[in-house]
């Protein structure tokens, strides 16, 4: 089959495929610098740490050396005679009160299974004790003097022992809530069917694989950091590295047992999240401390603890069972997935949800899907948000087995995705079956570029060129070329809520106010430009201020690809209102109907040229005529999550005397919609997809037999540098996606779904084997090499 | 846990300065806490991240791996130490505002010392050397081609 349009859609659904309006944005669509680059840049004192406090204490915690054990005795008594130390808290003396860490929207659909601090440890690195002390020498000396016997309990590692009759039982407290089966360690479950007819009756062909992932750390550069203090009316004020402000002051105050009123939370810059600060992880344990003292302290990870005590992907085993035509139909879906959520359940339905509902869409299936999904615990760290968040363990396995199922049926991959994959306009019943820890909504395409993101991504990689030259390939090096294709979410459909306020000031600047959590992202800037295009301003003319939650208005945060989505809706509705209340002052002044007046070029202009600046319109209202403040608020809550749509290629160089990939080249073509920042849309991109590359070569988080974790430092566990990176290219497709502001979709989590399939699939290429568990070690293609050559 | 104090002489960012220190101090320590300069970041603590790194006598040092005894007589240049030509802004910190190799920031002040060592000694470094001069600086949002091509650039406007 040669390339144009797919033969299983007509062709004007096709030729409908690419949807972009023509556009004359002014600010939108454009490579506006990021606002905060310049202080960023020079060094300014900008992060959680970077602030002097009077008499901050300095908090340490002591960490637990066992898997699972419970505290029998806890003394105290010597650590708190260590000059400067002011606090010493156990179980004993913090609230009991069962909570979530995972910063989701309320009721959480995650378990209630975690506690400030508890009488059992449930992994090597879980909470024992927290000390406030004036220093922090003072502060690890007295950590050294809390007295703790433990009763060690057996401990369990693995995900399918876990679930046996008669495994520890991790969770045994009587006060726990929501877990669905804790005598099994099953921390969420999750079942779907749809059936019409018998099971794989159709296939000419079924093919069953497991793919695994293992632990996997976020590695963002600024370690967790909270500073809580209070202000002149004593109220407790955190300071913290979040991506989740407003979930942080609900959390806090449920765990504390504190109204919601005494908790302010502000988010200064943020030094990288990629889902690991969606977690309420120290900002509990640090008010604790400022409660009892009634002085601000201080902790921050260390990188180590960063590996060991905050989040991580949750590690999976993926089945997949796929029947199929020989003429490309797929029939049946069976997908059953074992995510290991280590000693608490934070995200564990929700990951272990997306993971089926962000896959199974993707592609059409004729007849039956099952899905099956378990999140168990274990006594290991405990995995929380990841960027892609189920979706790369989804992908992993599902674009693997299209590779298969492609070879089985002698059908060119490339060929048999096109074919398979959901069309604008078409729906799933997997959307309104699977929501996110709930029933989810129901909803078809309504923009999609990704036939011409493969198209692109075929010439940039020179696919066809390099197929014909790798055939046959000899010798001790081999080359192969790899393909994957994804999708993501935008916002989780009615759940996720995002608002906004524009003040207007005498100058014709603008103070923007939003909830939304700009952890590095550039959604400040984004969100600026979306009101400024509106307003028809610069980007440059907006004073943004975010998350704050005394300050700007509620928004859940900067997670599930939604700020572009549905921060960006809620700015575009906010300046749509200040941009009425312009017009109706400006109509006054220019004595013209509203209905003539536009805002262009930082002024008010009538259809006649009659024009007035917008700072004689703010002057007018702030002071001379029907005196008011400009200034307006607005919410989005959206209906639909049209999802990001990507086409991934990589050429892989394989040394079959050493087992190493080397990555040569990797091209990424992703269908966001408009990309509101271009440049900061590909950034997005490129650093998804250098992380997902990671996950595929070198990285693991990997423990001893009695689960202490053994390269928990950047030295040991591999992340990627300049000299290891491939060159990487992004493309962006565009498209106009109707419910998005000015045709926008999410762009920040799709890129990381992709290396692993892509280079798994390239390695296939190259060398006619396949891996199933990442990451792709030498060790491992090497012995996979040798097993192949002695069949 | 009294440490020894030192009497420090050196220079911060072209100015001549005297401290009483404890001597245990990390160069890092002494950075962020006595001279409250907050421009550079702890990542690591090891020296693996490159977040930490400035400039002593113009090269560029892990600041968390240094004692802050150690730069006795010397001269210490940091993130905020840089300047252009005409005391504005440095040539780097433009282009990586320019071609957006700036996210989340935390990095950015090492990376951007690295690239100002190595330009010093090789104003002409290849692509290839300007990825060899910033192997210790880790940075998990960009994926490095926006700070590479940042680099590059900004050869052309020293």
């Amino acid at each position: 089959m040669g390339g144009g349009p797919p033969p299983s859609v007509s062709l004007s659904l096709f030729v409908k495929e690419i949807v972009v309006e023509k556009n004359d944005f002014k600010v939108v669509n454009k490579r506006v610098l990021k606002m905060d680059s310049l202080g960023l840049a020079c060094g300014e004192p900008v992060f959680t740490d970077d602030v002097d406090i009077n008499g901050m204490l300095y908090g340490r915690i002591l960490w637990s050396p066992y898997a699972h054990a419970r505290i029998t005795k806890i003394d105290t008594k010597e650590a708190e005679k260590v000059p400067g130390v002011k606090a010493v808290l156990t179980y004993k003396n913090v609230p009991r009160v069962p909570h979530t860490t995972a910063g989701q929207g309320y009721p959480e659909p995650s378990p209630y299974d975690t506690y400030i601090l508890d009488n059992k440890v449930r992994f090597v690195g879980d909470r024992v004790a927290a000390v406030a002390a004036e220093t922090p020498e003072a502060a690890e000396a007295a950590l050294k003097l809390i007295k703790t016997e433990y009763e060690i309990l057996p401990a369990v590692f693995d995900t399918f022992e876990a679930m046996k009759d008669g495994a520890p039982v991790i969770h045994d407290e009587k006060d726990a809530k929501n877990i669905p089966d804790a005598r099994h360690n099953i921390a969420a479950k999750f079942e779907f069917e749809v059936k019409n007819g018998e099971w794989f009756k159709d296939a000419d062909f079924v093919i069953e694989h497991s793919y695994k992932m293992p632990y996997l750390q976020h590695c963002a550069i600024e370690p967790h950091i909270v500073i809580t203090c209070f202000d002149p009316f004593g109220r407790l004020v955190i300071r913290t590295s979040t991506q989740v402000p407003f979930h942080v002051r609900r959390i806090v105050a449920q765990a504390l047992k504190l109204p919601v009123k005494k908790i302010r939370v502000i988010k200064p810059r943020i030094g990288g999240g990629f889902g690991s600060k969606q977690e309420v992880l120290l900002e509990d344990i640090a008010a604790a401390l400022s409660l009892k003292t009634g002085k601000p302290v201080k902790i921050e990870y260390t990188r180590k603890e960063t590996f060991i005590s905050s989040r991580t992907r949750h590690p999976s085993t993926v089945r997949l069972k796929t029947g199929f035509k020989k003429d490309g139909t797929i029939t049946d879906a069976e997908m059953d997935i074992v995510l290991n959520t280590g000693a608490y359940g934070s995200h564990a339905l929700t990951v272990m949800m997306c993971s089926g509902s962000h896959t199974i869409p993707f592609y059409k299936v004729k007849n039956n899907i099952k899905f099956l999904g378990r999140s168990v615990y274990t006594n290991l760290p405990v995995a929380g948000a990841y960027r892609g968040y189920g979706a790369t363990q989804g992908f992993f396995a599902w674009e693997s087995q299209m590779d298969i199922m492609a070879a089985k049926i002698g059908m060119d991959p490339v060929e048999f995705r096109k074919m398979n994959y959901i069309r604008l306009g078409e729906g799933s019943p997997v959307f309104k079956a699977m929501g996110e820890g709930r029933e989810g909504v129901e909803q078809v395409i309504t923009s999609i570029g990704l036939y011409e993101g493969i198209e692109k991504g075929l010439k940039a990689i020179n696919w066809r060129a390099k197929k014909e030259k790798n055939k046959g390939g000899k010798g001790v090096l081999r080359r192969g070329l790899g393909m994957a294709c994804m999708m993501q979410g935008s916002g989780i459909p009615e759940v996720d809520m995002a608002s906004a306020t524009i003040k207007m000031n005498e100058d014709g600047s603008f103070n923007l106010m939003v909830g939304a959590t700009d952890l590095g992202t550039g959604s400040d800037t984004i969100l600026a430009q979306i009101a400024a295009e509106v307003l028809g301003v610069k980007a440059e003319d907006f004073i943004v201020y975010s998350s704050d939650t005394d300050l700007t208005p509620f928004d859940v945060g900067a997670y599930a690809s939604s700020t572009t989505f549905i921060s960006g809706n809620a700015v575009k509705k906010t300046a749509e209102k200040v941009r009425e209340m312009i017009i109706a002052v400006a109509a006054k002044i220019l004595d013209r109907k509203k209905e003539d007046l536009r805002l262009e070029g930082g002024k008010v202009v009538a259809n006649d040229g009659a024009a007035c600046g917008l700072s004689e319109v703010a002057n007018t209202s702030l002071y001379y005529y029907d005196q008011h403040q400009i200034i307006a608020s607005a919410s989005h809550y959206a209906h639909t999550s049209p999802p990001p749509f990507a086409a991934n290629f990589a050429e892989v160089e394989v040394d079959t005397g050493t087992g190493k990939i080397k990555i040569l080249d990797y091209v990424s073509c992703v269908d966001c919609g408009t990309a509101i920042n271009p440049e900061l849309a590909e950034g997005q991109n490129d650093g998804a997809v250098l992380n997902g590359i990671g996950h595929t070569l070198s990285e693991e988080l990997e423990f001893s037999s009695n689960g202490t974790p053994l390269n928990a430092s950047f030295r040991r566990y591999k992340i990627f540098n300049t000299l290891d990176m491939p060159p990487i290219k992004t493309f962006l497709i565009p498209t106009f996606e109707p419910n998005g502001p000015f045709g926008a979709k999410s762009v920040s989590e799709i890129g990381i779904n992709g290396p692993l399939p892509a280079v798994a699939n390239a390695l296939y290429d190259a060398v006619g084997v396949r891996l199933f568990d990442s990451p792709f070690t030498p060790e491992k293609v090497l012995a996979a090499i040798k097993k192949a050559g002695k069949k | 846990m009294l440490n020894a104090i030192f009497k420090l002489k050196c220079t911060v960012n072209g100015v001549k300065i005297e401290r009483d220190l404890d001597s245990s101090r990390t160069l890092l320590e002494f950075i962020r806490v006595d001279l409250g300069l907050k421009g550079t970041k702890e990542g690591c603590g090891e020296g693996e991240c490159g977040s930490c790194l400035v400039l002593v006598d113009g090269k560029a040092v892990n600041s968390c791996l240094m004692m802050a005894v150690q730069l006795q007589g010397r001269e210490l240049t940091t993130i905020e130490g840089l300047k252009g030509r005409e005391g504005g802004l440095h040539p780097l910190q433009k282009t990586f505002m320019e071609e957006g190799a700036v996210q989340c920031g935390f990095c950015i002040p090492g990376a951007i010392i690295a690239a100002e060592a190595l330009l010093r000694e090789n104003p002409r470094a290849t692509s290839e050397d300007i990825k060899r001069g910033l192997t210790g600086n880790f940075c998990r949002c960009t994926g490095y081609e926006k700070i590479l091509s940042a680099v590059e650039k900004s050869k052309s406007c020293r």
